[in-house]
């Protein structure tokens, strides 16, 4: 993949923002790729978590945001348990979902929801759900 | 002995079964399970971005309500205990956050409340050679796969109920109460949580590379301790090779060792059989 670099990019405010709500810091990360091999859903991810990383160094969020990525991370935390710089890449791809939430981008709408599904499923589940799906 | 008890959502709806095995088991092994006076949804999420607060007002307005109570606070569901417990830390050990949640919900917790599994009341209050003086229907012969998912054991420095990649409590209650617990590399993945939602592709995976995982190396029996794990094992049940493997709670596996009767165990609300299984092994 060729990527263009400028320094507007690299020093995007955007990705700061990232940087700030997520308590990360993405320089951390070396891409040893322990992440996205621990990772149970990186083989659904258009973007996997090591390039999720990658790609907000050089400062290409709006390609990490349009990817499937942040809306298929369960939040299990294996990225994180076996991360050697201790970096938390679900708390980067959840930073990014309550950004995108917070400005009214909803992934799931509640009327569409099937009704056997509200009626067996765990309210955990729907509660959950809820919150990172729903603005 | 009295310990306070939140049961949380789900296992007052859909997993009834989950919390009146845990109470009747508490009674046998000698301690009770009192309920919270008044109690509210955790949330069924940490907020993983450290700059949500408010998500944190809904855990912390259960942990201030419970600390009235007494100074201990036992929980069934991981969900529900990886979100207290992980609240209860940062209204501990953060003065500033502290003090925003707590003028949210206006109250003065500071996190001094010990958040316990029911899992660690058994191995730390009670200790599991106890439980297993008093088992008298042992679950002799079975192998049951216990499995962990994530949020009983992630993160790790919050949660410390047992090594993260290598946990053993599933599988020290399972061996005292006599069946033979069978150690498979999918025990601590994820089986697709809140997908359930909207993805039933990667939950069907997901859930039945557990199982998969799972039967590979034997196992007879899912064992679970969330309600989202074992809905979601259930449902994927037929998607994986291991078709006929019944699933149940902890604390189902606990009562029936306990010789509780089978009726009060609720096994007819779980989605899977485990009867045909207990009756092949001669325990019922």
């Amino acid at each position: 993949m060729k990527i263009t670099l400028s320094n507007a990019d690299v020093q995007s405010k955007g990705v700061a923002r990232v940087e700030r709500l997520s308590g990360e810091d993405l320089k951390k990360c070396y891409q040893c790729g322990n992440c996205s091999a621990g990772c149970p859903v990186s083989y659904a991810m258009e973007i996997p978590p090591t390039r999720v990383m990658r790609m907000l160094q050089l400062g290409k969020l709006d390609e990490v945001k349009a990817a499937n990525s942040m809306w298929l991370c369960v939040g299990c935390l294996q990225c994180y348990s076996r991360c050697p710089k201790g970096c938390s890449v679900a708390a980067v791809l959840e930073a990014m979902r309550q950004d995108a939430l917070r400005e009214g981008a909803d992934r799931v709408e509640v009327k569409d929801l099937p009704m056997p599904l509200l009626k067996k499923a765990p309210q955990q589940a729907i509660v959950c759900g809820f919150r990172k799906f729903v603005s | 002995m009295k310990i306070s008890y939140y049961p949380g959502c789900t296992l007052n709806t859909v997993a009834k079964q989950f919390d009146s095995s845990a109470r009747d088991s508490a009674l046998a092994m000698g301690f009770e399970m009192a309920e919270l006076r008044q109690w509210n949804c955790c949330g069924a999420t940490f907020p993983l971005a450290p700059d949500n607060l408010m998500g944190l007002s809904a855990p912390a307005k259960v942990l201030s309500g419970a600390r009235k109570e007494g100074d201990t606070l036992t929980t069934l569901c991981s969900v529900c205990y990886n979100v207290l417990k992980r609240t209860n830390k940062v209204m501990r050990d953060s003065r500033d956050k502290r003090g925003v949640v707590n003028g949210f919900i206006e109250e003065e917790y500071d996190g001094s409340l010990d958040v316990l599994h029911y899992l660690e009341v058994l191995r730390d209050r009670i200790g599991f050679d106890k439980v297993k003086e008093a088992v008298k229907r042992p679950l002799k012969g079975i192998k049951a796969g216990a499995y962990y998912g994530c949020m009983l054991l992630r993160p790790f420095e919050d949660m410390g109920i047992d090594n993260a990649e290598r946990p053993t409590i599933f599988e020290d209650l399972l061996k005292a109460l006599g069946a033979e617990p069978v150690e498979f590399p999918n025990r601590i993945e994820c089986c697709g949580a809140h997908l359930a939602m909207n993805n039933d592709e990667v939950v069907t995976r997901l859930s039945g590379a557990v199982i998969d995982s799972a039967t590979g190396m034997g196992a007879e029996l899912m064992v679970t301790s969330c309600p989202l794990c074992q809905y979601n094992l259930e449902k994927s049940r037929g998607a994986a090779a291991g078709d006929e493997v019944p699933v149940i709670y902890f604390t189902q596996a606990l009562g029936l060792a306990l010789g509780q009767d089978l009726e009060t165990l609720g096994f007819e609300k779980n989605a899977t059989d485990v009867m045909p299984l207990l009756k092949k092994k001669g325990i019922v």
